[in-house]
Order: C-alpha cells, then sequence, then structure tokens
C-alpha cells in the first residue's frame, strides 16, 4: 500500500468547546445543583413541594383549623370565612379577626342559611389551644397554628354536608394523596429498574417475556384497569391495608414505562467500550449491572420518578373520585372532591372545589421539579 | 409491507388473547362467585324458579368444571358475541354494551383529533421559536394542561356554563333528541355537545403532546440533514416542513398507541361528571356494584380497543418511516 | 433549458475571505470561533484547511455557507466575497456574502448552486424519510428550471460519476440501505448536481475506513478536473491534506498561523506549531524518525493567553511571544506566517 497516513497525533484530547478552568473544578453534583438553581419554575415547585410535605404530610393536625372528622350540626355547608383586618367603621386591627356566623332554619325548603353577624367579632389567635388530634398519629395534642375562641368560629374553606371544616380535610388528605404518589413511586422504581435491567441486559427469553408482560399492561387503559383492581379489594380490609393495595395497584401499570427506557438504557450501556472492558476483565454480570450501570441509569430514573409521582396524585384523585380508591373515614384530596360530583351542588357551594385547587397546584410543581431535575440532570442540555 | 402487516397482526391476535385472560381472571377478582351476587338477588325477590334459573346459570358459566374450561366456555361465548348477563340491569352484556362503545369511540377520536390539530402546530412554533414569549407562554400552559385532571376541568366547565347559559352542558344530546331516532337535526344537536368532553377529554392529551412534539423537533433540528437540507439552499420553510417535522412525527406517530389509553381514561371519569352515554358510567357503576360480567366485558373491550388502535399505529410508522417499512 | 456546465478560468479568485471574525454567545461567555482570518480561494484550486478540533475550520465553512446558528453564533466583523465565474461571457457581479440575509433568496440562490457543501458524517446527513434520488432531485429543481425527468437523467448521471454501481436502481433507495461510503458517495453527487464552483468538504471521509477513503478522493480530484471547480477541504488528516491540496491554511484557536503552497508546507513549515504537526505525524520508512508530540493543550476558548496563542506550548517561545501576538509577514513569496521568529 502506497497511502501514507498521517494523523495529528496531540497527546490529550481537547472537546471542541472546552469548559473553562471554574466550571471544569466543580463536581458533578455541583454542576447539576448549579443548573438546577437557575431555573426558577424548578426551584418555586421544589419549594411547594417541601411546604406542602411539613405541612401537610407531618403536621395536618397542628397547621389544621379544627379536628378534620368533627361534624357540627350547626354548620353544615357554612361558607368560608376570611380574616378581616379593618371593621365595618374602616379601623384597622393588627390582629386578623373574623366575624360571628348566624345559623338559621329555612322553614320553606329545610334547609340551614349561615348568615354573617357583623356585630360579633372574634381575633384570631396564633399557637393556640383547640380541638384535640393525634400528633404522628400517636401524641395527644391540641395545639393549632391558629384559631379563635368559642362561641365563635373560624372555617377558612368553609364546610362540608356534615359540617366539618374544610381546610382542616384539606390538609389532612393531603396526607394522603401526598404519600400514595411516594409510595406508588417507590415500588415503580424497583419493579421498573429491575425488570429493566434484566430484560435489556440478559436479553433473549427473559427479555422476550417481560417484554411482552409490558406490553400486555399497557393495552389497558389505566384509570380503568386500576379502578377494577381497586374495586376487587375486599371491603372488610383496614384503610392502611386498603391505602397500600391502592399505591401497589398504582404501579403495577406505571413501572412498565420505567421498565422500558431502562431497558433502553442498559441496551446502550451494554455496548459501550467501558462495559465491554469490564467483561473482558472477567467481571461477573452482577457487577457489571450494579457499579456500572446503574449508577449511569441513576439520574434517568430519578427523573423519571419525580415526572411519575403526579401521574399517581391525579390517578388516586380520579379513583377516590368515582368512590373506588381511598375509602372514608380516611380522607384523601379525591374523597374531598367526590362532595363536589353534582353540579347543582358545587354551584351552590363553589368552595367544595377547592381541594382541587390544592390537587392541581402540587401536581403543577412535581412536574416543573421534574422538569427542572431532567434538565440539569443532561449535560447536553443547552 | 405485507410480510410487516402479517407479523403485527399476529402479534395482536396474540396480545388480544393475553387481554383477555387478564379481563377473565379479573371477573373473578371479587371474593366469592358473582353468582353468589345474583343468588342473593333472586332470594331477595322472592322468585320461585330462583334455584332452576340459578342451575341454568352454573350450566351456562361451567361454574362446576375447573376454571380454564371456565375460561374457554366465556371467551368462546365472548368471540360469538355472547358477553354473559350484567346481574345489576338483569339483561344480557352485549344489550347494554354496544351503543356505549359507539359513542365512546367517536368521543375518543374527535378528541384525538382535536389535540392533533391543536398540538402540532403549537409544538412545532415553540421549537422553532425556543425560549421566545410564545414558547414560555405555551410551555407554561401545557404544564398547567398536563397538571389539571379531567375531570375537575369538566366540573369546572360545566359549573361556569351554568352560571353563564344558566342551562347545564352534559350528556352528547339535548332532552328532545334523547330517544329520538337518529335525523338531520340529531345529529347537529350531538355535534353541539359534542365539543366539550371532546375539548375536555383532548386537552392532557394536547399539553403532552405539545411537549413531545417540541422536544423531537428540537432534536431533529440539530440533526445533520437538516444542515444538508439547509446547504442546498432550501428554504426555512422547506427545511423546516419537508425536512425536520416530517421525522420529528415518527415518535408521535408511535406514541399515537401510547397515547389512547389517556385518551379512554380520561373519556371514562370525564363521562362521569358530564353524563355522557358512553362507557364510562357504564363501567364504574358496574365496578361500585361487582357485576364483574359486564364490567370485565367493557374493560376488555376498552384493551382491545387499544390493542387495534396500536396495530394502526404501527401501520401508520411504517408508513411514514421507510425503515421500519424495510425492516 | 438543459442543465449546463460553466466555463472555469482556473487561477482567478473565487471567494476572497477578509478579517473574518466569528464569535458564539454563550452563557459562559464569548468564544472567538474565527478571530481574523484572511485567505482566498482560486478556482479550480483545491485549499486545504488544517487545525485540530476546535480550531475554527468549520466554523469558517459556515460562516461562507452563513449557515451559523444566528444570533447564537455570528460573524461580527469581516467581509467574505463571492466572484461569480463568467457565464457565457458575461461578468457577474461579486456579492458580499457577509451583507446578505442568510434567508433571502440571494443567499439561497448561491447555496448549493455556486457553493456546495458536504459534512463530515454521512451516516446522518441524508435525510432518513426521502429516497437518495428525491433529495438529489429536490436539489436540481430547486436551482434549475428543468422538469423531473430531466432531474432525474442528470441524478443518475451524477450518481454515476461518483462510483455508485446500478444507479437507475440505487436512485429510489432509502439512505438507510446504503454503506456509509456510498451515502458519502451520494452526498458528493447531491453536492455536484448543480456544478457549483465551489465545493466545501468538511472531514469528508473521516468516518470512513482507509481504502474507500483512498476510493472517495481520488474520485473527488477527478470530477473536480471535469467540472473545474475549487474544493476547499478541512481536515485534521495532512494525508489527506498532501494528497489533495494545492494551498495549505493552518489554523490554532481561530487564528490563521501559516499559508503556504502544500510543497512548502511539507518540506519548510515556518510555524513551530506546523513544524510540531509535521513532527507527529507517524511516517511509514522512516525508521530512525521519532514522532514527537506537541506538548500541552488547546487553551480553554474562555481563558486565552495574551500574546501568541500557541506561546505556552511552544518550544521555541520567548519573551516577546508572551506580551504580543505576532503580526502576519512573508519570509518567502506566497508564504504567510504569523510568528516572532520571522519577523
Amino acid at each position: 500500500m502506497t497511502d501514507i497516513t498521517m494523523q495529528i497525533e496531540t497527546p490529550t484530547e481537547t472537546p471542541e468547546i472546552p469548559v473553562d478552568q471554574e466550571r471544569g473544578s466543580l463536581t458533578q453534583g455541583q454542576l447539576i445543583w448549579r443548573r438546577f438553581l437557575k431555573n426558577r419554575l424548578a426551584v418555586a415547585g421544589g419549594i411547594v413541594i417541601l411546604l406542602f410535605y411539613v405541612i401537610m404530610v407531618v403536621f395536618p393536625g397542628f397547621f389544621g383549623t379544627y379536628n378534620y372528622n368533627t361534624q357540627r350540626e350547626d354548620a353544615i355547608y357554612a361558607p368560608p370565612q376570611l380574616p378581616q383586618w379593618r371593621d365595618e367603621e374602616g379601623k384597622f386591627h393588627l390582629r386578623p379577626f373574623v366575624y360571628g356566623l348566624e345559623t338559621e332554619l329555612d322553614f320553606a325548603s329545610f334547609e340551614w342559611v349561615h348568615i354573617v353577624d357583623k356585630s360579633k367579632k372574634y381575633p384570631v389567635y396564633f399557637i393556640t389551644r383547640g380541638e384535640e388530634y393525634r400528633l404522628f398519629g400517636l401524641f395527644r395534642t391540641n395545639i393549632h397554628l391558629f384559631g379563635v375562641e368559642p362561641p365563635g368560629t373560624f372555617f377558612l374553606f368553609g364546610t362540608d354536608d356534615l359540617g366539618r371544616d374544610l381546610f382542616s380535610r384539606v390538609l389532612q388528605g393531603g396526607q394522603i394523596s401526598l404519600t400514595v404518589g411516594l409510595v406508588g413511586v417507590i415500588l415503580t422504581i424497583i419493579l421498573g429498574s429491575v425488570l429493566g435491567t434484566i430484560s435489556g441486559y440478559y436479553g433473549g427469553v427473559m427479555d422476550n417475556i417481560i417484554q411482552r408482560i409490558v406490553e400486555l399492561m399497557m393495552s389497558f387503559p389505566d384509570i380503568p384497569l386500576w379502578a377494577a383492581l381497586a374495586a376487587a379489594l375486599p371491603p372488610e380490609w383496614s384503610p392502611a391495608k386498603t391505602f397500600f393495595a391502592i399505591s401497589v395497584i398504582l404501579s403495577l401499570r406505571n413501572w412498565t414505562g420505567l421498565a422500558r427506557q431502562v431497558r433502553a438504557k442498559v441496551l446502550a450501556y451494554r455496548e459501550e467500550d467501558y462495559a465491554v472492558a469490564a467483561q473482558a476483565m472477567g467481571a461477573s454480570d452482577r457487577r457489571i449491572i450494579l457499579i456500572h450501570m446503574l449508577p449511569n441509569a441513576a439520574s434517568h430514573i430519578i427523573v423519571i420518578a419525580t415526572l411519575s409521582i403526579p401521574g399517581m396524585i391525579l390517578a388516586e384523585t380520579s379513583l377516590s373520585f368515582l368512590g373506588l380508591g381511598i375509602q372514608p373515614p380516611i380522607v384523601s384530596w379525591g374523597v374531598l372532591l367526590q362532595q363536589a360530583q353534582q353540579v347543582s351542588v358545587v354551584l351552590e357551594r363553589p368552595w367544595l372545589l377547592l381541594p382541587g385547587f390544592f390537587v392541581v397546584l402540587a401536581v403543577l410543581s412535581f412536574n416543573f421539579l421534574g422538569d427542572g431535575i431532567r434538565d440539569a440532570a443532561d449535560p447536553y442540555s443547552n | 409491507m405485507t410480510a410487516f402487516i402479517g407479523r403485527r397482526l399476529v402479534s395482536m391476535v396474540f396480545t388480544m388473547v393475553l387481554v383477555s385472560i387478564v379481563g377473565f381472571i379479573i371477573i373473578n377478582l371479587p371474593p366469592g362467585t358473582y353468582l353468589d351476587v345474583y343468588r342473593a338477588q333472586l332470594m331477595v325477590q322472592g322468585t320461585s324458579t330462583a334455584d332452576q334459573q340459578i342451575q341454568a346459570l352454573e350450566k351456562r358459566y361451567a361454574l362446576d368444571k375447573p376454571v380454564y374450561y371456565q375460561y374457554v366456555k366465556w371467551i368462546s361465548g365472548f368471540v360469538r358475541g355472547d358477553f354473559g348477563r350484567s346481574f345489576q340491569y338483569n339483561r344480557e352484556v352485549k344489550e347494554l354494551v354496544w351503543n356505549r362503545m359507539g359513542f365512546t369511540v367517536v368521543v375518543s377520536i374527535a378528541s384525538l383529533l382535536f389535540s392533533w390539530l391543536i398540538a402540532l402546530p403549537i409544538g412545532i412554533y415553540s421549537a422553532t421559536h425556543k425560549y421566545s414569549f410564545g414558547d414560555n407562554i405555551f410551555t407554561f400552559f401545557s404544564f398547567i394542561g398536563l397538571s389539571v385532571p379531567s375531570f375537575l376541568v369538566a366540573l369546572v366547565l360545566m359549573v361556569v356554563s351554568s352560571r353563564v347559559f344558566g342551562a347545564s352542558v352534559g350528556g352528547l344530546f339535548s332532552r328532545a333528541y334523547q330517544d329520538a331516532p337518529w335525523s338531520w337535526a340529531k345529529f347537529v344537536d350531538f355535534l353541539q355537545h359534542l365539543w366539550i368532553p371532546v375539548i375536555v377529554v383532548g386537552m392532557s392529551g394536547t399539553a403532552g403532546l405539545v411537549r413531545m412534539m417540541r422536544g423531537n423537533l428540537l432534536d431533529i433540528l440539530n440533526m445533520q440533514y437538516v444542515q444538508t437540507a439547509r446547504a442546498k439552499g432550501l428554504s426555512e420553510n422547506i427545511v423546516i416542513y419537508k425536512h425536520a417535522v416530517r421525522n420529528a412525527l415518527h415518535p408521535l406517530v408511535m406514541s399515537l398507541g401510547m397515547s389512547l389509553p389517556g385518551i379512554i381514561s380520561g373519556s371514562t371519569v370525564v363521562s362521569i361528571v358530564l353524563s355522557l352515554p358512553t362507557t364510562g358510567p357504564l363501567y364504574f357503576n358496574a365496578l361500585r356494584s361487582q357485576d364483574m360480567f359486564l364490567a370485565g366485558t367493557f374493560l376488555v373491550f376498552m384493551a382491545v380497543m387499544l390493542v387495534v388502535g396500536n396495530f394502526l399505529a404501527d401501520i401508520a410508522l411504517a408508513v411514514v418511516d421507510p425503515r421500519i417499512r424495510y425492516e | 433549458m438543459a442543465v449546463e456546465q460553466k466555463e472555469l478560468a482556473v487561477g482567478q479568485e473565487l471567494v476572497r475571505i477578509e478579517d473574518l471574525h466569528t464569535q458564539f454567545f454563550t452563557e459562559q461567555g464569548i468564544v472567538k470561533a474565527v478571530d481574523g482570518v484572511t485567505f482566498s480561494i482560486e478556482q479550480g484550486k483545491t485549499l486545504g484547511v488544517v487545525g485540530e478540533s476546535g480550531c475554527g475550520k468549520s466554523i469558517t465553512a459556515m460562516s461562507i455557507m452563513r449557515l451559523l446558528p444566528e444570533p447564537r453564533g455570528r460573524i461580527v466583523k469581516g467581509k467574505i466575497t463571492f466572484f461569480p465565474p463568467q457565464q457565457n461571457n458575461i461578468n457577474q457581479t461579486s456579492v458580499d456574502i457577509t451583507a446578505l440575509d442568510r434567508h433571502s433568496s440571494q443567499m439561497r440562490g448561491i447555496r448549493g448552486r455556486h457553493i456546495a457543501m458536504i459534512f463530515q458524517e454521512p451516516m446522518t446527513s441524508l435525510n432518513p424519510v426521502y429516497t437518495v434520488g428525491d433529495q438529489i432531485i429536490e436539489a436540481i429543481q430547486l436551482h434549475q428550471q428543468v422538469d423531473r425527468d430531466t432531474a432525474r437523467a442528470r441524478a443518475i448521471e451524477v450518481l454515476e460519476q461518483v462510483d455508485i454501481p446500478d444507479p437507475e436502481r440505487r436512485i429510489s433507495e432509502y439512505p438507510h440501505q446504503m454503506s456509509g461510503g456510498q451515502r458519502q458517495r451520494a452526498m458528493i453527487a447531491m453536492a455536484l448536481s448543480c456544478y457549483p464552483s465551489l465545493l466545501i468538504a468538511d472531514e469528508p471521509t473521516t468516518a470512513l475506513d482507509v481504502t474507500i477513503q483512498a476510493k472517495i478522493l481520488r474520485n473527488m480530484r477527478d470530477l473536480q478536473q471535469e467540472y473545474g471547480m475549487s474544493i476547499m477541504l478541512i481536515t485534521h488528516d495532512l494525508g489527506v491534506i498532501g494528497r489533495m491540496a494545492d494551498e495549505v491554511l493552518v489554523m490554532y484557536v481561530g487564528k490563521k498561523v501559516e499559508q503556504a503552497e502544500v510543497r512548502n508546507i511539507f518540506h519548510n513549515p515556518l510555524h513551530p506549531y506546523t513544524q510540531g504537526l509535521m513532527k507527529s505525524i507517524p511516517l511509514i520508512g522512516l525508521k530512525d524518525k521519532k514522532l514527537v508530540p506537541i506538548t500541552g493543550s488547546v487553551p480553554s476558548p474562555f481563558n486565552l493567553p495574551t500574546g501568541c496563542y500557541f506561546a505556552p506550548r511552544c518550544p521555541q517561545a520567548m519573551d516577546r511571544c508572551r506580551r504580543e501576538a505576532p503580526p502576519e509577514t512573508e519570509p518567502e513569496p506566497g508564504h504567510f506566517v504569523s510568528c516572532w521568529l520571522y519577523k
């Protein structure tokens, strides 16, 4: 051969646009964190979620005004009472107050009618004693963030058909709605990443079987399938058991998407040089998967997880809304929205839609957060 | 191409068999046999022929035989159009299913078309005007669209329209046409009612599609062949629509099969709020009252719709992508 | 009107690039991808542009084509003048490419028609959903008023010229049905289909294996003769340069460091960077010759040294090199270099 191949060889590889010194000294984690902080919507979403979890999952009783289950015959469908700072004469009060609420029976329709009684003012106290609840489900206590002295009432979001305080119920419902998603996602991650990895790494019969199952699960529309499985739960099960079963059911269809993506990632990694090198050096399959592949897929899995929590929350809400998910007396946002199923009822009492606002806020925040993490974790974004 | 369709057909039939097995399992999931429910019902009515009826049903569903025999019996009936009996309505399931499936298909397809028609132009705009004001607005709204449960949208829409128009907007027909035979006037009335469920059901899908179209197109615009097309001297419009969009559509067509479950799910939940004569309300009622033959049939029907939809999406994909056609 | 060929006068200036500055505006700062480069491409000649990745050679090409990702990357200063070759004895007026709107019909009329380009990645350069023929015919019909049959005949002819066997059949194949080498040939065919006066080839054979590489290069050289066009050949492979180029331009971090006839570059490299490049080539048959890599690495575009950019890696660097950037000089006729050694 007469052709002479001549290549410019320089000792170090140079990227197209080399990174500057300062950026180069940051670890991968610091880089991701920096990029994440730049995305304002994602940071806002993260803060909302953090607040939601602290307020609703950890301390719903403390932040709520009343015990979420207290029924009041004299306050059925009471409208929301907003805190006031300025009284009728226009005088400003540093400490907010609420007006009294008079309840009368309308003899024509036999319904309770609520009238705001502006002659009575009840100041709002903070860190005050009120109705008893259990902190962490264990300790009895009666300290609430805010409240008014009886006989005054403070229904920030109004009350429901049994006169229960909707604000306290929304917080309590958040505890369930936000945890169902979390438990479901953990199961999704375990099922999805394990089966996806097996499918991608071993291929062959295992891959075929798993892919068939994935295809089968994807052949069912999700909510109807979940509903069918939820309907089959024995009614005599305890609420806690039902709650867990619902999360299992939610993850039963959800893992398929993750499994597919993990499989694709593993297939790609398997071809990459370091995996081949590891294999050539005699590393075992388990070692290759655990040491080399999973850390590579981890950021991907975290992103998928964050982005699938909102789907779970929406699913739980829809199921409970239909009466097929969480069952009363346990409350979730979906259970609360059941009260709003009749348009005629909502027309008269629009505040019953308020739990829906929290669903939207939580889901929106998770979506922003997940999107932000994805962009930050992907070194090639922007 | 024929070989391709043939292969997909075989795999479709295979999936349908698996789907029917899952459906059968779900029918049998609730504790006790479904006959227990029916028996209790008959006892309450105090029908004198109760025992005979029960025996007839036991024979019909081969309840004294092993499970696989029961399945074969059920599925062979399914193929013949005998889906079993609804205990709640005390009618044959087939009498209840057809009409409602028809409306479900119509609402689903209309929603699908709606979401594609809206999503594609927005996605293309967003990708070609990345980070512009318009893109940010669309991105924000598509996030909201992804985050609002469709039944809530339906509810709010109902409340607002009641307030504004003073009339309920539920259902697919006005009361006057409810039981009337099909006519042009009834069809117009149907269209006047159809748009609300279509918008509500299509909305969440639209948001997802916009995100997807935007992402795909951004990826494609970075491909070398887009640069090649520009280097030829083609105008930017031709580069985008003929060379880039055409390629960005593939993952979307591929996801067509995957967006169907969302549409069907959405329509089932929304149908309750909007009281549509589709499968949704009947299905959830059946589940709540453990009328499992009815529920199982609906579930299998919905799954079959999906499988067929996926099959059609695969063929569509082969039409737009030569790489798959020649695979 | 049939597709017709242009007559080219060898030796006349075709494209003149003067003091070209192309910059990228990134989050981390401004990258001066091309930093004051001047050169000309003559009719019928091949100009080789050499340098490491990121030295700005591809960006120079993209600037000529006006295919930069504007506004993120754009020409901030300088002039690119295109002199359309004489056609039917009518002298056409020259065009300043930098003054055109990149989407304008005038610019689009230059792209593909007068200046064609082929890229490094043959696997992804062709659109997967259209047949190879459709893509070539599209280019022909875009620039010439011919019907589809004429365009198709021309496409088959040009496919044959680039050594694609059985072009009548292969014209209706999709890119994925072709090998990498064939795809690159198809790309060349597409580029030649409108008889361009300049073909910009950005690493055209880098992704291909050596034997195919040699064949394609030979084919390109033959076709250059036949079409009488100029080639701007961008590569980091000095072997390709040695075989193809008439004139060579060496670039380092956005600047032109040396320019000379190909013989002078190989036998009498003046700039220490060019000398380093020559020492790092393995030459078969020269046993006693040691390979000497250039020490150090290319500086970050965000953290450029003052003075000569090559000074930190230069074995002959002087104090002055670290203070002041060297001007361009011409130590021998037609041999330009930017180095204090020759001042």
